[in-house]
């Protein structure tokens, strides 16, 4: 028997509309609406200057350890904006612009930042999981809320984050494998902002991209310029639509890049040179996007600057009620151990609660 | 009432459950058209449909993960691991995620679900396939853990932990599945989580034991009335997170000595927990040192030289004549 060939169709889509000089791909041009594309403009922008203040705040030690978004907005805006509010998302850790398109107040992030569980209670009406920390393990979830609206006979989605160095993960390839098989309405969204802390995208995988890893569990991935957000943003909606019509999984690529630290912890001239992000910076999802929407006469300098003064009171505003919160109650992790107590942890709260009164530490 | 074995009095309860409530599903592997390798699931597929008796592929992580997104969303997860020496590929889901979900969400998001799996020795099986890590999940904050020792405990407990607001791990002895039929009851019933049994009442020494070990301890205590004239009171845990201290403390006031008996390996197990709550709260009751009767801190053998690691009854029985003799 002669040796054949098994055919499979290698094809990786790739799709950038907008470029990096702000020049629009007419043909690709999904001329959506003023009003939709000065929100995505308002939402990459808040996403901006909030991330700005709380690395601020880290600096201050007003909250801890933070990881910033910058660079990532087009990716997460672009995507969160593809689903309605019946949808959900499953989300990593590096999701703040998803999540303020979501519905979630600025003040969450300086809450989960600042060593608070308040920062992950999700707000009510808003089907998003809280953040998750350990690498890719959101991906089942996702797949699993997916499995339910399919056996619920909805059309909703489920978008499920991750990163580049999160594709190398036993979960995701699990959740892949599980969404494959059962045709879920879940699209894997992964941003590929080439560093997994220090790890090169390169030294993650040796596939020349991480879309055709879709291929594998027998549906489709593309690659997308995640730092255009029409780009993203006609991608996330073909998905999401395949998705919903029972077509399916899809992964998106979003090639983006991590302008800052991974956390405020990191040193990046560690593993990365300053020449580097100077060649990203040019590609900043923002500046292409405000060039676009100028020459669409979406915008203009005075109605940006009217966004920014918006952005700053709202940001302000956000870190007052931080700031002015007084629900720190250290007995709390026994009031959501479990729904009823147990004997024994009513016993250890009032062990804990003498304790601390001794200390004095509560009245 | 019907006499049944533990398999088919676990099937039952997962009937009735899917039966009841529209929201409860079961995922895991090859419990589907096959029924599942120990048949607890048998029939149900047939019954209640692909959609909700979910054959998955091969994926304990995916199992467990899923699970968590379906109870997220709405439902009543059943996750069956096939073999509790698989479940450490979803060790991280369960420590990571299934346990702290209403912690970290303030209550906002809880999970009413379970992962059930056979565990412990005695069936000739291989590698992997015998051992007994229940202190795992039981050190782990959050989580409820249940280990039925009968055909109608583990119906009524399996009841209670489906329809539990909370996460609960089924731990259920593999060994017992087939070995004894008893009379479950018509109607469905619930057993409390949290609450032991008393197996037998009796006046001079006090068994703790669990899962497929309460068999070994009733034999012990049947020996020793028989051999000895001794009166030895058993407890049926049932429930190891929450543990039934009350229970157990009551009874030491009573007799003033304990054996507590798993085949769990010694080195922090139940067995420690349980003579550390008892050393805390009842040592004025103890007139002589606990005993623990368990399996050595040593990796638990192939089957060929299993019963010799078993605790036995005549084990049990010569740590109850030292500690009477004390």
């Amino acid at each position: 028997m002669p040796r054949k060939t098994v055919e499979i169709e290698p094809r990786v889509e790739y799709l950038s509309i907008l470029d990096e000089h702000g020049v629009v791909d007419a043909a690709l041009d999904p001329r959506l609406d003023g009003d939709l594309l000065a929100r995505m403009f308002r939402y990459m922008l808040a996403t901006r200057r909030l991330d700005e203040r709380l690395i601020n705040l880290q600096r201050q030690g007003r909250i801890g350890t933070y990881g910033p978004t910058r660079g990532q907005e087009a990716a997460q805006i672009g995507t969160a904006m593809s689903i309605g509010p019946e949808d959900w998302t499953a989300q990593a850790f590096r999701e703040m612009g998803m999540m303020l398109v979501r519905g979630w107040g600025m003040h969450m992030p300086m809450f989960f930042w600042g060593g608070h569980e308040e920062g992950n209670v999700v707000p009510e009406g808003v089907n998003d999981l809280p953040i998750a920390v350990p690498v890719s393990s959101q991906t089942l979830h996702g797949v699993g809320i997916a499995w339910a609206m399919k056996l619920r006979k909805t059309n909703n989605v489920c978008l499920t984050y991750l990163g580049d160095g999160g594709t190398s993960e036993g979960d995701f390839h699990e959740a892949m494998n599980f969404a494959g098989v059962y045709s879920l309405p879940v699209v894997f969204i992964v941003q590929n902002n080439q560093f997994a802390i220090s790890h090169p995208r390169r030294m993650q995988t040796r596939s020349k991209t991480l879309a055709q890893k879709a291929l594998a569990y027998g549906f489709n991935g593309i690659q997308v310029d995640g730092n255009d957000i029409l780009a993203v943003y006609v991608a996330a909606r073909e998905a999401v639509e395949k998705a919903r019509s029972g077509g399916g999984p899809t992964l998106i690529e979003c090639v983006t890049y991590r302008l800052s630290v991974h956390t405020t912890a990191d040193d990046p001239t560690k593993y990365r040179s300053e020449e580097e992000v100077r060649q990203w910076e040019k590609r900043d999802p923002l500046i292409r996007f405000k060039k676009y929407l100028m020459e669409r006469n979406v915008l203009d300098d005075a109605s940006v600057a009217g966004v920014e003064e918006d952005i700053r009171g709202q940001i302000k505003e956000a870190v007052d009620y931080y700031e002015a919160y007084e629900g720190v109650d250290p007995v709390d992790p026994f009031r959501y151990c479990l729904a009823e107590p147990s004997a024994e942890l009513v016993a250890q709260q009032r062990e804990f609660e003498a304790a601390m009164r001794a200390e004095g530490l509560m009245r | 009432m019907a006499m049944l074995t533990m398999v088919k009095a676990l099937n039952l309860a997962l009937s009735e459950a899917l039966r009841e409530d529209a929201d409860v599903v079961l995922l895991g592997e090859d419990i589907g058209q096959d029924g599942g390798v120990f048949r607890v699931t048998e029939g149900l597929l047939e019954e209640f449909g692909h959609d909700r008796v979910i054959d998955t592929p091969v994926a304990e992580a995916a199992i467990a993960g899923a699970a968590v997104g379906m109870a997220l969303y709405g439902l009543r997860p059943v996750a069956e691991m096939q073999f509790s020496g698989f479940a450490y590929q979803a060790f991280h889901q369960v420590e990571g995620h299934v346990s702290r979900f209403r912690n970290r969400t303030r209550g906002r998001y809880s999970l009413p679900m379970v992962i059930r799996m056979p565990y412990g020795a005695g069936i000739r099986a291989i590698e992997h396939h015998s051992e007994s890590r229940e202190a795992y999940y039981a050190h782990t904050p959050g989580l409820k853990v249940v280990i039925p020792s009968t055909p109608r405990t583990a119906r009524a407990l399996l009841r209670a932990a489906i329809f539990d607001p909370d996460p609960v791990i089924f731990y259920e002895p593999k060994a017992v599945y087939r070995a004894m039929r008893e009379e479950v009851p018509d109607e469905p019933e619930a057993l409390p989580i949290g609450k032991a049994r008393i197996v037998r009442e009796g006046s001079d020494i006090t068994f703790v034991a669990y899962g497929a070990m309460v068999r070994a301890a009733e034999e012990a205590a049947d020996d020793l009335a028989d051999l000895d004239g001794v009166s030895a009171e058993v407890i049926d845990l049932l429930s190891i997170a929450p543990m039934d201290t009350a229970t157990i403390l009551n009874s030491v006031e009573k007799t003033g000595r304990l054996v507590v008996i798993h085949e769990a390996p010694r080195r922090c197990g139940v067995g420690a927990e349980v003579s550390a709550r008892v050393a805390e709260s009842g040592i004025e009751h103890l007139c002589a040192p606990i005993r623990r009767v368990t399996a050595y801190d040593v990796l638990f053998p192939y089957f060929a030289r299993e019963r010799a690691h078993l605790p036995s009854s005549d084990r049990i029985v010569g740590a109850a004549r030292e500690v009477l003799a004390f």
